[in-house]
């Protein structure tokens, strides 16, 4: 909200600079996110002038030069004007030559077709009054300084104010108008919509600084209670309207705004239209509660002709009531609105003519033929104005105050600017009497008795960590309008009724204490944190250390976005039946290629290479590290699928029943899988490159794990691979391996393993979607991975001896996997058997067709002694034998 | 020579074999001392001191000489071998030493070559580390880390935080909402919604532990904006203590803490008075501007990263309000459970993205998510 600093010191007029304001206010609650500047940007060189003579100028048709008094020593100024309105005798505004325009250009002595201009005589949008352009100069006389005088003591103790400025030539023109007005841009919370008002923010003001506060401008009331003769007003819904008021004015005079009017308004950010609509903007900025100015004639049913003068003296009816079901209306902005029954509109006598609290209609508009005015102020539901705003996509001023609950005292306040402003500013008549509709039976509102709370020392000293004297905070609440009387262990303290709506607790006049006291006096103090051991969870620690040893292996990491388009899957080839088709959509994206949530981190790894690979950077190795959405679905055993239903392995809580939210761990490599060296050159990211650096991430948590080779429609179909663990000992299973897992080269099945993730190379379609040459990686859900990774680690014993170590180089049918290979290898070598791994495998003429050698480096060892060739010769036999019952034999 | 008189055994001077020794001697001392290399001085060593050599000869006939030839010829013969054989070894050593310096000279390598193989350089994503630091920070005060769904139930994210049902944040435009998923009952047919906050999992928390709680809660939130100042996911860290006794006052030891260990020794905290649905008294919090004084610099421009405020907000927080503990059901898992009479503390939370913007200079929100690697090789 903009406020002008000129308007809020009428009320309350602290003697600080802006900057001091600002921080006041900002430090008690009321942030000033700017401070904005309107109109010149200095008042200096601004002045009132009188028009002495106006003649043709010789040689131009258009302009006029002008004898000007400015009270300057060596007489009048000339000065050559264009305005069609000049003319002798008028007071005016003159910018004398070195004024800085509100552009900041500085005015400058000319020559205009031959005679010399000592300055400028100004028209409104050139003061940055209205928005203009200005039909002419701006003329400084009667309504304009009347109602510069009414605006002006409206606010003053008593009537007697004197008038604001000089009209003497040479007077500073700042001293008449608010030519050069600091703006505070507010940011006003929800919960303070009595701070909507310039009058609102002069009370928070007051209470910030201890400045003096006016008395409220509303106190002061033209009107009178009673019926108005020509108008009446029905509320069938008085549950949405709590009140309903209305005054009619006749002999209106429509036309614009005197300059002070447009100056407030254009300041505040509000473009003047006419004298009415400016007074029910103008009542809206002072209070804070929304008007709507009704032809009444138009209102009685004379807006079938349209510009005609309507019917004078029929009765204008308004009624109030809910919208029928799929009932349509025009709008203002005109655009025809389709209503329903919790929707309110106003009839009157053609009908509805507006949707209450948010826009009005045409028909019943203020024109420039409008003589008899009714000058609605009603209060609305703010729940159901937000609902409605919120259905039709329709937002106003008004319909985004009344939804954060103005009160129904506010509907008076704004009736007695306006009543004022109209008969002061309009010619108007106020027509005795004011509508006031509340109730179920209509009658008139009366005000629900006050709300008083206890405020206990104890609980505020408690709550601030601090102590306030009750004084002190009685003082505090008394500039904020609320009324306290002692009690045994606090105060008891009467809500203001603007306030209502926010405090209606002791810890609110906590809070209200504590911001005008200052925070800034609270001391700076840390809590006991009894029983507090902050520590991470193994699941969590496990995450971090995954992520380390990535780093570690010369990774980055990168952060994906959790959207992705639906065609995601389609690019990875996932087809229509697959599990991974179970993903979660949302109903109101941003747009379509953000309307899913990933369900696998490959799309945000693929995305990050192709974005760095474009950019020259062919070698590419990444990982992401983060949260993957799936519905809750599919067969145990597919990779992805969901876990049984329970606690997460990963301790987190689960997600809402249906979608499955797992932290999963991916790695992608694209390229040379190291920089390029003057000494060797490195190997390109295949499906080993990536296998050895799963490798090294899961034997970093001493995993017992394995691969079988497996299949996803994104991955390379003889290149992927599903990964597998047991779960450490006393760890959860959180999953099942699949059915067809190889049963060769795994270890015995103590328990049910877990299935971990895919490895694979990317299927080359895939690579080529996101012009990639070739890349390679894997998946991991790292709840899994923490089911797996023991969460303590124990000693084994390795004796005091040194380990044998032979090669073993055999020949076996292709089609024997190496993990096979090994795994009967180990079973055979027994416990002297401490290690077995594969460190050459060859193919060629001197294996023959259909077969291959695979040479293993074995090491055994014994707890009791040095062992020898002769000692392990048994195990080796019983090892050899075990080679060829899969086929094989020693390669010679 | 030619002139000396020949002289004989029977003559009862010398043996002629003395003669033999000290010219063997001569000429091998001569030539050991000239030999350039290792190769050269074992070859000597054969030639000198082998099996088949001379003096080794002498020595092996020195029994078969006269009786009274034997001592002079014996005595002088093994002199000689032991002092070649000392100028050999000292020879070698020498010889080694030479041979071991030119070697190191032609290894010589450039040293200002690069390291092989290379061992390439990872790095964590800035949001990470940053994430971390600031969980590491909270840890050491002794809070938890806890996590929670992303994808929750209107009833975590907004209701049981005290937004009102009209509450703008609820709108189609502030909130992402979820489909339901097929076939899935829902209890009330409750809607589901991309948390906008890490707050829902402050109740999740206090459903599942007992008062005292100390909790931290990391992670990634969602809300529909994306312009230059907001993505439509971003990462929060979210604060959480609820004891018999903690105060306003604590709230701001917390964070003056965090405010010097993210952003240095040096830095204060103030706290403004502001508006949260789940906080009463709520408060947004600023840290002192780390690059300047008070909003200026030192040749007296306006700060860029302050904007000449002298504070930088960075997050909002305050005192649990009320009745988002009345949100609480009390349960086995909780008991005693959160009555707001007898417990109080305070919330907290925080864009990570802004912090590490803050300490990092980070000029655009959107390079956290590009993943260009010359953005990641930076931290």
């Amino acid at each position: 909200m903009r406020v002008p600093l000129p308007w809020l010191r009428e009320y309350c007029d602290p003697a600080l600079e802006v900057g001091a304001i600002e921080e006041r206010l900002t430090m008690t609650g009321t942030k000033v996110e700017a401070v904005l500047h309107h109109g010149v940007p200095s008042a200096e060189g601004f002045v009132v002038g009188r028009v002495l003579s106006a003649e043709p100028h010789p040689d131009a048709d258009r302009l006029k030069v002008c004898a000007v008094e400015l009270g300057l020593a060596d007489g009048p100024a000339t000065i050559v004007c264009g305005a069609p309105n000049v003319a002798a005798g008028q007071t005016v505004a003159v910018a004398l030559p070195g004024a800085v325009m509100p552009d900041g250009t500085t005015l400058k002595r000319a020559r205009l077709r031959g005679v010399a201009s000592e300055g400028m005589i100004l028209a409104e949008h050139e003061l940055q009054l209205d928005a203009g352009p200005s039909p002419g100069i701006m003329v400084l006389d009667g309504t304009a300084l009347a109602a510069a005088s009414v605006s002006a003591s409206s606010s003053q103790m008593d009537d007697d104010a004197p008038p604001p400025g000089e009209l003497a030539p040479g007077a500073p023109l700042a001293a008449l108008l608010p030519i050069a007005s600091d703006v505070l841009e507010l940011e006003i919370t929800p919960n303070r919509p009595d701070c909507l008002g310039v009058y609102g923010v002069a009370r928070e003001l007051h209470a910030a600084t201890g400045a003096a506060l006016a008395p409220a401008p509303w106190l002061r009331d033209p009107g009178s209670a009673g019926p108005v003769a020509g108008a009446a007003v029905t509320v069938e819904c008085p549950e949405l309207c709590p009140r309903f008021t209305a005054r009619a004015f006749e002999h209106v005079t429509v036309a614009p705004s005197p300059p002070w009017l447009k100056a407030r308004l254009s300041a505040a950010g509000q473009r003047p239209i006419n004298n009415v609509v400016d007074i029910t903007n103008y009542a809206m900025l002072l209070t804070g509660q929304p008007l709507h100015a009704f032809d009444l004639d138009r209102v009685a049913g004379g807006g079938a002709q349209p510009g005609g003068p309507g019917q004078p003296g029929a009765v204008g009816r308004l009624t109030v009531r809910r919208a029928r079901d799929g009932e349509q209306l025009q709008t203002l902005d005109g655009h025809t609105r389709t209503l329903d029954r919790e929707m309110v509109v106003i009839d009157d006598a053609e009908g509805p003519t507006s949707i209450a609290a948010i826009m009005g209609g045409a028909r019943s508009e203020v024109h420039a033929g409008t003589s008899r005015v009714l000058m609605e102020v009603a209060c609305w539901s703010g729940p159901n104005v937000h609902r409605t705003s919120w259905a039709l996509g329709l937002r106003s001023e008004a319909s985004s105050r009344f939804e954060k609950g103005l009160q129904p005292e506010q509907c008076m306040h704004a009736q007695a600017i306006a009543s004022r402003l109209m008969v002061e500013l309009c010619g108007a008549t106020l027509v005795p009497g004011t509508i006031d509709v509340a109730g179920s039976d209509g009658a008139g509102w009366t005000p629900p008795p006050p709300t008083t709370l206890r405020l206990r020392e104890a609980r505020l000293r408690a709550i601030l960590g601090v102590s306030v004297e009750r004084s002190r905070q009685a003082e505090i609440l008394a500039a904020l309008d609320f009324a306290s009387t002692p009690a045994a262990d606090g105060l008891d303290v009467t809500v203001p009724a603007l306030r209502r709506g926010d405090v209606t607790r002791e810890i609110d006049l906590i809070e209200e204490v504590a911001r005008i006291d200052g925070l800034e006096r609270l001391p700076a103090t840390l809590p006991a944190r009894r029983g507090a051991a902050g520590r991470l969870s193994h699941a969590q620690r496990v995450r971090r250390r995954a992520e380390d040893a990535l780093v570690g292996r010369g990774l980055h990491e990168i952060v994906g976005w959790s959207f992705a388009a639906p065609e995601l899957l389609e690019r990875l080839q996932v087809p229509p039946q697959h599990p991974l088709h179970g993903v979660v959509e949302l109903e109101n994206p941003l747009s379509d290629a953000q309307s899913i949530m990933r369900p696998t981190l490959l799309g945000s790894l693929l995305d990050a290479a192709r974005h760095n690979v474009s950019r020259g950077h062919g070698d590419v190795a990444i990982f992401e590290s983060g949260t993957v959405y799936r519905l809750e679905q599919g067969e145990p055993g597919e990779p992805g699928a969901a876990p049984p239903a329970g606690a997460r392995a990963d301790g987190r809580p689960r997600a809402e029943p249906g979608i499955r939210e797992h932290h999963g761990l991916g790695v992608l490599l694209s390229g040379r899988i190291a920089p390029r060296s003057w000494r060797a050159t490195p190997a390109s990211a295949d499906f080993f490159a990536a296998k050895a650096l799963l490798a090294a991430l899961l034997e970093h948590f001493h995993l017992s794990w394995w691969v079988t080779p497996g299949e996803a429609p994104f991955l390379h179909p003889g290149r992927s691979a599903a990964v597998l663990a047991l779960p450490a000992a006393g760890g959860e299973r959180a999953g099942r391996a699949p059915a067809a897992a190889d049963g060769a080269g795994q270890p015995p099945p103590a328990a049910e393993p877990l299935l971990l993730g895919l490895l694979g190379e990317l299927h080359p379609l895939v690579a080529e979607r996101w012009e990639l040459e070739r890349a390679a990686g894997f998946l991991i859900d790292l709840g899994q991975l923490a089911a797996a990774a023991p969460a303590e680690l124990t000693f084994s014993a390795f004796g005091a001896f040194p380990v044998l170590n032979q090669d073993l180089a055999v020949t076996l049918p292709i089609e024997v996997p190496a993990e096979r290979l090994l795994g009967g290898v180990r079973r055979a070598g027994g416990e002297m058997l401490d290690r077995a791994s594969v460190f050459d495998v060859y193919e060629g003429e001197q294996v023959g067709d259909g077969r291959r050698s695979l040479a293993l480096a074995l090491s055994f060892r014994s707890l009791e002694r040095t062992l020898t060739d002769e000692d392990v010769e048994p195990v080796r036999a019983r090892i050899l034998a075990a080679v060829q019952e899969l086929g094989g034999e020693l390669r010679g | 020579m030619s002139d000396r008189p020949e002289q004989t055994p029977d003559a009862g001077g010398p043996p002629p074999q003395l003669e033999l020794i000290e010219r063997l001697r001569g000429e091998a001392e001569a030539a050991l001392a000239a030999a350039a290399s290792s190769r050269e001085l074992e070859q000597l060593r054969l030639r000198y001191l082998g099996r088949k050599a001379e003096l080794p000869q002498l020595l092996r006939e020195v029994a078969s000489l006269a009786p009274e030839q034997r001592g002079a010829v014996g005595k002088a013969a093994n002199q000689a071998r032991q002092a070649l054989e000392a100028l050999l070894a000292a020879r070698a050593r020498e010889l080694a030493a030479a041979e071991l310096q030119a070697q190191l000279e032609a290894d010589r390598v450039d040293v200002t070559l690069p390291g092989a193989p290379p061992a390439p350089i990872g790095r964590a994503h800035l949001l990470s580390s940053t994430r971390r630091e600031l969980e590491d920070v909270f840890l050491g005060l002794g809070f938890t880390v806890l996590e929670g769904p992303e994808i929750e139930t209107v009833h975590y994210n907004f209701d049981a935080l005290n937004h009102s049902p009209t509450h703008p944040a609820r709108a189609r435009t502030d909130t992402f909402y979820v489909r339901p998923p097929d076939g899935v009952q829902r209890s009330g047919g409750e809607e589901l919604v991309l948390r906008t906050h890490t707050s829902p999992m402050q109740i999740r928390a206090m459903e599942a532990h007992p008062p005292p709680l100390y909790v931290v809660i990391p992670g990634r939130v969602y809300r529909p904006d994306s312009d230059a100042t907001h993505t439509p996911q971003f990462h929060q860290i979210e604060g959480l203590a609820v004891d018999e006794d903690i105060t306003l006052a604590d709230l701001k030891g917390t964070l003056l803490v965090f405010a010097r260990e993210l952003f240095g020794e040096q830095r204060d905290v103030r706290l403004r008075p502001h508006f949260f649905p789940f906080t009463e008294p709520s408060v947004e919090v600023d840290v002192s501007c780390f690059q300047c004084r008070r909003g200026f610099m030192r040749d007296g421009s306006r700060c860029p990263l302050c904007k000449g405020e002298g504070w930088l907000e960075v997050l909002g927080a305050g005192e649990v309000d009320p009745n988002v503990y009345a949100h609480v059901p009390t349960t086995a898992a909780n008991a005693p459970g959160y009555d707001p009479e007898r417990v109080q503390g305070y919330a907290w939370g925080m864009g990570i993205e802004r912090i590490a913007m803050l300490k990092h200079r980070i000029p655009d929100l959107r390079l956290y998510y590009d993943n260009d690697l010359r953005f990641l090789e930076q931290f």
